[in-house]
């Protein structure tokens, strides 16, 4: 179980305001998209749920535990795929677990194996590839003990082939955990294809402008991009986001 | 092997051209041996006197191997506490620059009045030459500690002490080799200089009794054996280093990605 739920939350650095009293919610086992122009404050909402920094004011609960300023509450995956150099790859993904106590190695392996990275395990980052990499820190993320996942533009680096792979792969995966994911991207189309739902971010300050429901079946597939419902729906939240 | 002989047959060339000419110009201006010794001269005497000066190498090298590890260790330390106490840092960031800008030759003979001819002044000499070039590498290391991998840190709850063992420390180490590099050098150059103002054994003794009786070649000796203890120091490092990092791409120095 983990449900997140973000309550009024406002945040300004100086007389630059961020976010604009903000809600949002994202229950148990739910894919939620963050859609909004680049600079609208989605790090800044990631910093304020990670606990790295403290909303001025509003409230975030996970689990209806309040979390302002509680570092560590979430799994993590970040717009780069931040492995550490000097870590193997199975080293890596037990990053997070290491962290809390708790390492499952054979898991981990296990993991790795049917992500497709079988026999990297004792490989450094260095000699993966851009989109294993990004598979790497997916896995570290789940690895991690805390349930509920946050991910930041994860596949913005990557290439449009590797992007439609990775963002398959992910679905697969996340199909078998069932994890609740906030998930922040500029991609429209990823948005859709990916999400349960998807919030549409205004300008800054940034605030909540709309709110979409996907209405598309899952198992997605990837022909479901070129249908007409899919780029009608496309059309829909390019409208909200740049009104 | 052969990637050393493919390298460094440039450098080794240039060596061996300026000994011949030093050889060829000896002989042709007849300089007389208390000036300066020919090459061959001196790779005489690093053979025949073997005798007179093998018992110092090993005085010289066991107090360059302790003044390292002890300067090493300081070094390593100082760089830990200012970077985890900020105030610190403030605090003792001028006094280190301070300490290097006394020369040797000046804090030396104080040392020795402080704490006599024992091995304790000589090992604190060899430290203060050691110890900065690690505190500032170090600092340095941890200071440049990459920014995406901090906020990874942060956002998965690490505390001070997690940050610091699993991510500072081993990105701050590429930093640390390089400081040791120079500390090895220096902790040769710090021993033979310590030696010079008061011993009864080691290469600075030596060096000080050769040019004090104008024994010229000897002096010459003594500088060879200066250089190729440094080599090895700087080689013991190198490797070292290969063994530790083992995370980099070959053939290329930023692993920061």
């Amino acid at each position: 179980m983990s449900k997140l739920l973000i309550e009024n939350v406002s945040k300004s650095f100086g007389k630059n305001q961020v976010l604009q009293d903000m809600s949002l919610t994202v229950s148990d086992g739910e894919f939620v998209s963050i859609l909004g122009p680049s600079g609208s404050g989605k790090s800044t909402l990631f910093r304020l749920i990670g606990g790295i920094s403290l909303p001025d004011s509003g409230s975030i609960y996970l689990d209806d535990a309040k979390i302002n300023g509680q570092r560590g509450s979430i799994s993590y995956m970040p717009q780069s795929s931040s492995l550490f150099p000097w870590r193997t790859i199975l080293k890596n993904v037990l990053l997070g677990a290491e962290l809390n106590g708790k390492i499952d190695e054979d898991k981990a392996v296990n993991m790795l194996e049917r992500a497709g990275l079988k026999g990297y395990e004792h490989a450094y980052p260095h000699q993966l590839s851009g989109g294993m990499k990004q598979r790497v820190s997916f896995i570290r993320a789940l690895l991690s003990p805390q349930a509920f996942m946050c991910l930041d533009e994860p596949f913005s680096a990557l290439d449009e082939f590797t992007r439609v792979d990775m963002q398959k792969w992910l679905l697969n995966v996340w199909t078998e955990y069932q994890r609740s994911i906030l998930f922040v991207t500029h991609h429209i189309e990823e948005a859709i294809f990916l999400s349960d739902r998807i919030i549409v971010l205004s300008q800054r300050p940034a605030t909540v402008k709309k709110e979409f429901v996907i209405p598309f079946e899952r198992p997605r597939r990837e022909e479901l991009l070129l249908t007409e419902e899919f780029l009608r729906f496309k059309k829909g939240v390019y409208d909200a986001l740049v009104e | 092997m052969k990637k050393l002989l493919s390298k460094g047959w440039r450098p080794l060339l240039v060596i061996i051209l300026l000994i011949i000419c030093w050889e060829v110009v000896c002989h042709l201006f007849d300089i007389p041996d208390w000036l300066l010794p020919a090459p061959s001269d001196i790779f005489e005497e690093s053979i025949g006197g073997w005798g007179s000066y093998s018992h110092h190498i090993f005085s010289t090298v066991q107090l360059a191997v302790i003044g390292f590890l002890v300067g090493t260790s300081v070094g390593v330390l100082v760089a830990i506490c200012l970077h985890l106490i900020p105030f610190l840092r403030e605090a003792f960031y001028p006094l280190l620059i301070i300490s290097q800008n006394i020369p040797v030759i000046v804090s030396a003979p104080l040392l020795i009045i402080w704490f006599g001819f024992g091995m304790l002044p000589k090992v604190i000499i060899i430290t203060l030459v050691c110890f900065f070039p690690i505190t500032i590498a170090a600092l340095d290391g941890f200071r440049q500690t990459n920014r995406e991998l901090m906020h990874f840190m942060q956002m998965a709850g690490a505390n001070k002490r997690q940050i610091f063992w699993k991510l500072e420390w081993p990105h701050a180490l590429p930093a640390l080799f390089s400081g040791l590099k120079i500390s090895a050098t220096y902790s040769v150059m710090g021993a033979v200089i310590s030696e010079w103002l008061g011993a009864n054994k080691g290469i600075g003794v030596y060096m000080t009794l050769a040019s004090s009786s104008f024994r010229t070649d000897r002096v010459f000796v003594a500088i060879v054996l200066v250089i190729i203890l440094s080599l090895l120091f700087i080689g013991c490092i190198v490797y070292a280093e290969k063994l530790v990092i083992r995370w980099k791409p070959k053939g290329e120095g930023n692993a920061n990605e």
